[in-house]
Formats: C-alpha cells, sequence, structure tokens
C-alpha cells in the first residue's frame, strides 16, 4: 500500500496554542503517511485536534501564539520551512481543501463562476477568458451541477447545502491538486446528499489519481470510503490501521468503545446503549500518561503504566495502536466484546 | 385508552415572498401541511426527515411557541389548540420542550440551577422555600453533581448542558416532552449516555416522547412508533420495528440505505440508493406527490394525483401508489 516515497509525510507535528489559561495542546506528537491515489481517514470525537492538525499541514493557523514543530513532508519538500511566498503556491495547487460549512466557504458577493475563476487564475495567471471559462464549465459538469453555462452567473445563496459542497469541490479540484483534504465535508448535509458527495469525492479521486485525506467524526462514513485510518483522541494517534482492521479487531480500548457505541445504535433491539464514560480531557492540562486513562475500563491503576508512562505507538495484532495492554490482553478484550 | 397527544390534520403555512417593504405576501411556505399523529403514555414517538421537511416546525407547534394555521392539537383529550392566557400557562405545565444546541438554549448568565428553577418560579408550583431542594433532587436525577447548582453553563461540556436542558424539561413533571435533535449537537460516546438516560428517565416517571432527529439510527433505538416526514407531510408512520424492518415507502427506503453503516463489508455500498437532487423548495411543492421528483418510480398518475396515508398492515400507514409491498 505505501509507495517507496509517500505523497504527505507527517513527523512528530505539535501545534499548541498560547492561551490565558496555559498551553494548549491541540496536536501532540502525531505522524503518518499518506501516499498518491490513497484515501486516508482520520477520526476522532470533537476537540481530538483533527482540524488543528489538517490546517497545520495547509498551513492556515500560524500566528503569534501558535507554535508549530515537527516535519510536513509533501513530496520530501518540508512544508513547515518553506517562505509563505512558497506556501501560497503550494497551497490549491498541490494540497486543496473542502470545509465543512460550504456556505461560510464561499464568498456571498460574487457569482460562483468568479470564484471558481479566481482558484484557477491564482495558479495560471493570464490565461485567456474564454479558455477559463471553458474549464470552469467543465468543472462544474464534472461535480455534478447541471445547466452549468446558466448556473455560473449564480451567487452561493442560490444554491441547496449539497449543490453548495458541489462547486466548493469543484474550486478544489479545479488545480487537479496531488492532495485533497476534506474536513468533515459533509457533516452539514442530509444523508441522502451525504451519499452523493462521498461518490463525487471518490470517483473524482480516482479520475485524478490524487490522494484524500478525509476528516470525520462518522465512523459510518469511514468504513464507506477510506483504507487506512487514523483514530486521534486529545491531540494524538491512538491507532493506525487498514480500514477492514480496525473494524474487525480495534486494538485501543477507545476504538473498541466508539466502535461499540456505534453498533450498538445498528442494532435494531430496544435497551441501553453502550457508551463511553466520562468526558474527553481538557488540552491544557494533559496527562503526560495515556490521555485516555480516565475513561479507560481496561487501565491498571495508578501504580501502573497507564498512568506512569505515555504509551508509544506500536504494532498490536494488526494495527498500530497507542496503548499498555499487552498483545495477549488485547485479543482477550477484543474476543469478549466483538465475538457476540 | 385516550392518547396522552393528539394532532389532527395541523398544517403551518408562513408568508413569504415580499421582497418589497410594505407589499403583500405573494406565496407561502407550506412547512407542516396536513399532519395527524397520536402519542400513548409513556411512549416514545420518533419523527425523522431531512432539514426542511418541517419537523422543527411541527416541534414548536406542538409546545404551541407558533400558532399552527389550522388544525387541532389535544393534550390528554383537551383540546389546547385555542388556549391563551392563564389556561396556556397552565397547559404548559405539561408539556415541555428540549432543544437542539445546548450552548444557545441555556442563559449564559443565569447559573444551572436558576435555569432549572425558572419553571418552578414562573408557574408556582413549587412553594419557593423548597425549590432548592426540587432543583438538587432534578439534578441528581439527570446525573450532575447537585453540589455544582450554582456553577454557569460554561463551565459544562456539551453533554452536561444537555442533562441541565433536560433537568429543566422535567421540573413541572410534564405528561409530554418535545425533542428536537436533542443528541445531534454530542459526540458518538455523549450520545449514547444521553440517550440511556432519556430512556431511563422514560421509565422511572412515565413521560411521552416526541423525538425530532435527522439520525435515523438514533430514532431507530429509541422510539416506539416513527413518523418519516417529507416536504410537511409524514409519507410513513407506523411502528419504530415495522418501518425499520421493511419501509413501504420508496422515500423511507431511501433514506434508510443512505445512511452509512459502520462496517466496511457489509455496509459497502449494497443496495445503496443514492437519491438525485436536492428537496424542493416547499414554497412551490411538486403536484401530486411530493416525493415524485427524485423517486426512481414516478409514474404519470404520481403527478396528477396525491396519494393517501393507507394502512399496509401491522398498523402502519403509507402515502405511495407504488408502494414497496412484501412479495
Amino acid at each position: 500500500m505505501t509507495n517507496a516515497t509517500p505523497l504527505l509525510s507527517v513527523r512528530d507535528l505539535h501545534v499548541s496554542f498560547n492561551t490565558n489559561d496555559g498551553i494548549v495542546k491541540a496536536v501532540d506528537g502525531v505522524s503518518f503517511d499518506v501516499a498518491n491515489g490513497q484515501t486516508m481517514g482520520i477520526v476522532g470525537e470533537s476537540g481530538s485536534g483533527k482540524s488543528v492538525m489538517v490546517s497545520a499541514i495547509m498551513r492556515l493557523n500560524f500566528g503569534t501564539d501558535v507554535i508549530v514543530s515537527g516535519q510536513i513532508l509533501l513530496n520530501g519538500i518540508d512544508l513547515l520551512a518553506l517562505p509563505e511566498s512558497e506556501m501560497r503556491q503550494v497551497r490549491g495547487r498541490d494540497i486543496a481543501m473542502i470545509f465543512q460549512d460550504p456556505l461560510s466557504a464561499l464568498n456571498p458577493f460574487y457569482t460562483v463562476g468568479y470564484q471558481i475563476a479566481e482558484a484557477y487564475l491564482v495558479h495560471h495567471p493570464k490565461t485567456p477568458k474564454a479558455q477559463v471559462e471553458a474549464i470552469v464549465l467543465n468543472a462544474l459538469d464534472k461535480v455534478g451541477i447541471p445547466d452549468a453555462r446558466k448556473r455560473i452567473k449564480s451567487y452561493p445563496h442560490e444554491f441547496s447545502g449539497g449543490m453548495r459542497q458541489r462547486i466548493v469541490i469543484a474550486m478544489a479540484l479545479i488545480n487537479k491538486p496531488k492532495l485533497l483534504i476534506a474536513d468533515e465535508p459533509t457533516t452539514a448535509l442530509d444523508v441522502t446528499v451525504q451519499a452523493q458527495i462521498l461518490e463525487l469525492i471518490d470517483s473524482l479521486r480516482e479520475e485524478n489519481n490524487s490522494a484524500v485525506m478525509l476528516i470525520t467524526h462518522d465512523l459510518g462514513v469511514v468504513a464507506e470510503t477510506i483504507q487506512q485510518v487514523m483514530v486521534m483522541y486529545a491531540g494524538r494517534t491512538a491507532e493506525y490501521a487498514a480500514v477492514q482492521d480496525l473494524f474487525d479487531t480495534p486494538s485501543h480500548p477507545y476504538t473498541q468503545g466508539l466502535l461499540r457505541a456505534v453498533r450498538s445504535f445498528d442494532q435494531s433491539t430496544r435497551g441501553s446503549l453502550v457508551s463511553i464514560s466520562g468526558t474527553p480531557p481538557s488540552l491544557i492540562n494533559l496527562p503526560e500518561a495515556c490521555a485516555f486513562r480516565p475513561r479507560c475500563s481496561h487501565e491498571k491503576g495508578p501504580q501502573s503504566t497507564c498512568a506512569t508512562q505515555r504509551p508509544e505507538l506500536r504494532t498490536i495484532g494488526a494495527s498500530q495502536s497507542a496503548c499498555h495492554l499487552s498483545a495477549d490482553e488485547v485479543s482477550r478484550v477484543q474476543r469478549e466484546a466483538f465475538s457476540k | 385508552m385516550t392518547p396522552i397527544l393528539e394532532v389532527r390534520d395541523v398544517k403551518k403555512y408562513f408568508p413569504s415572498g415580499s421582497s418589497r417593504l410594505l407589499q403583500r405576501p405573494t406565496g407561502q411556505v407550506k412547512a407542516v401541511d396536513g399532519v395527524s399523529l397520536s402519542l400513548q403514555k409513556g411512549k416514545t414517538l420518533g419523527v425523522v426527515g431531512e432539514s426542511g421537511c418541517g419537523k422543527s416546525t411541527l416541534a414548536r407547534i406542538l409546545t404551541r411557541l407558533i400558532e399552527p394555521s389550522s388544525g387541532s392539537i389535544l393534550l390528554d383529550g383537551e383540546d389546547v389548540t385555542r388556549l391563551s392566557g392563564s389556561d396556556l400557562r397552565r397547559m404548559r405545565r405539561d408539556i415541555q420542550i428540549i432543544f437542539q444546541d445546548p450552548y444557545s438554549s441555556l442563559n449564559p448568565r443565569h447559573s444551572v440551577g436558576e435555569i432549572i428553577a425558572t419553571p418552578l418560579r414562573i408557574q408556582k408550583t413549587v412553594a419557593k422555600s423548597e425549590q432548592a431542594g426540587r432543583v438538587k433532587e432534578l439534578m441528581h436525577l439527570v446525573g450532575l453533581n447537585p453540589e455544582h447548582f450554582n456553577r454557569y453553563p460554561h463551565e459544562f461540556s456539551g453533554g452536561q448542558r444537555q442533562r441541565v436542558g433536560i433537568a429543566r424539561s422535567l421540573a413541572l413533571n410534564p405528561k409530554v416532552i418535545v425533542a428536537d435533535e436533542p443528541v445531534s449537537a454530542l459526540d458518538v460516546s455523549i450520545q449514547s449516555q444521553i440517550l440511556n438516560l432519556m430512556q431511563e428517565l422514560q421509565t422511572k416517571l412515565q413521560v411521552a416522547f416526541v423525538f425530532i432527529a435527522h439520525d435515523l439510527s438514533v430514532v431507530r433505538h429509541i422510539a416506539d412508533d416513527v413518523a418519516v416526514m417529507y416536504l410537511g407531510k409524514i409519507v410513513e408512520l407506523g411502528p419504530a420495528r415495522t418501518v425499520y424492518g421493511h419501509p413501504t415507502h420508496p422515500y423511507t427506503k431511501a433514506l434508510m440505505s443512505a445512511v452509512p453503516v459502520a462496517n466496511p463489508v457489509s455496509g459497502r455500498k449494497i443496495g445503496r440508493i443514492v437519491l438525485t437532487g436536492d428537496v424542493p423548495s416547499p414554497i412551490d411543492p411538486p403536484s401530486g406527490c411530493r416525493f415524485r421528483t427524485r423517486c426512481w418510480k414516478a409514474q404519470d398518475i404520481c403527478a396528477s394525483n396525491e396519494p393517501e396515508l393507507l394502512d399496509r398492515g401491522d398498523g402502519r400507514v403509507s402515502a405511495c401508489h407504488f408502494p414497496e409491498l412484501e412479495a
């Protein structure tokens, strides 16, 4: 699955924010690779750092109170070391992004045709007008906007939510980026429209042979479209696995809890739902040891490694998992929870 | 048995299209267009549908936060559609609401103790001296630490805030609680906690829920009966087990197949019905069957005749000319 040189390689990424209440460690040492043509998923609950991480890849969250360290290698070039002028060339051309809310991602004062053309002209200046128009029309056709010639003169408010997201996708793909980052692209949409958009992203990925990073909190969406999954918890990687392995033999207790919670929804019987007790921790005073320990049903007490040592990602079964439980203990837990 | 809540042919039309000042509205948004429902004591009715189908408008009509254009609402056998003044205030004791967003539905300047006591203060059902005790009792009931009554909403997480909203809705011992998307703003692991709490409370207090959600799996879990809405109308209504087990309306079928299943093998695009297009505008809904513009079974009759809700057995009704009946 992984090529010799991955398209994107993130190494030990840290992103912290300086706030009045202390330092918030939003992303705390995350590493992963994305290969050409691959779809990688990042799952986690709100506050797990997934959106902060992808904005760091696009270098959108730089500021005086933000501390970023580590490496983000795109085809071997470290994006964090690039001067802003060069980074501007990367944005939109090599990496493009789709945001959660299509309405706030579009400027209400300009026609959608203008906005898509703008995205193209930034990287292809001095293209003749007629040619740009043809490219924009073609892009709208590809994302399934009917009657594109008429619609390029429409404003964002004249479209429905699903159509707006298609326009944002057309804009993101107009320069044929190698990597498309989709941050919760369907969360604001209805289920019937969500299915359309996910299929569209997947077919366009195949057509352009681009890689997709899909950020979501919905495990159902993960199961549908993704090959490799990273589960994040409190700014750290909890588990990293191929999608089939993650669903069949989840290794990290947090992943197991999430899957059991979701599966108890899918069963038709009424009765008590499985939940994970407690709430996600504050990112200000994160425990140096395992961040999931307070909510974990398998933690081994205050004297154990769970409370004293930060678990590193290591191979447990078919996944990479950041947990102190031994492989035997994990497979016992898996049998108990998932054999039924 | 008289149902605790009965809705008869309720409609709500909002005026629209008056783009110029002082001009009469030119059109109507038919947000809810002839909905009839009934709910038994201690049971849960789930209402599902996509955005714009009128489910939140329905929630507001049921609780009399807005007036229906026509139709009637019976609460415990009594017509409450036209109540006003002190009668309306008395009726509000019996029907309460939980809102979707636990951030905007709690006043940030009031402590949670004050928030939960507000219904008691307004309705004067509990003597002033006993209000503090009742608040603590309610907080304990919904799984909050009663010692935290003088904390403010921002000190609580999303799930805990929704518990505050639930405690407030329970303060007056209502017979019916309308929950408008109570868990959609919460994370999965927290959603289960809140749904479990609501089920426990129902068993304990015998309160009836109208549970409005766009998430089909959430409704499946909590509801006894399910109503599926599309563009202001009910297209299918029946016991949850029957409706989910074998949907007869094409829209219900498509809606269910569109939900991504958290299992890569069984879930991946097997029998998936992907609807084309979007929900049409409720200002000018399609003639005949409102779903026909997105339906793969639509024929001429669907454009000319509006299908009625017909009995399909097992206590379920659906409105379609070509229902998916069992072979």
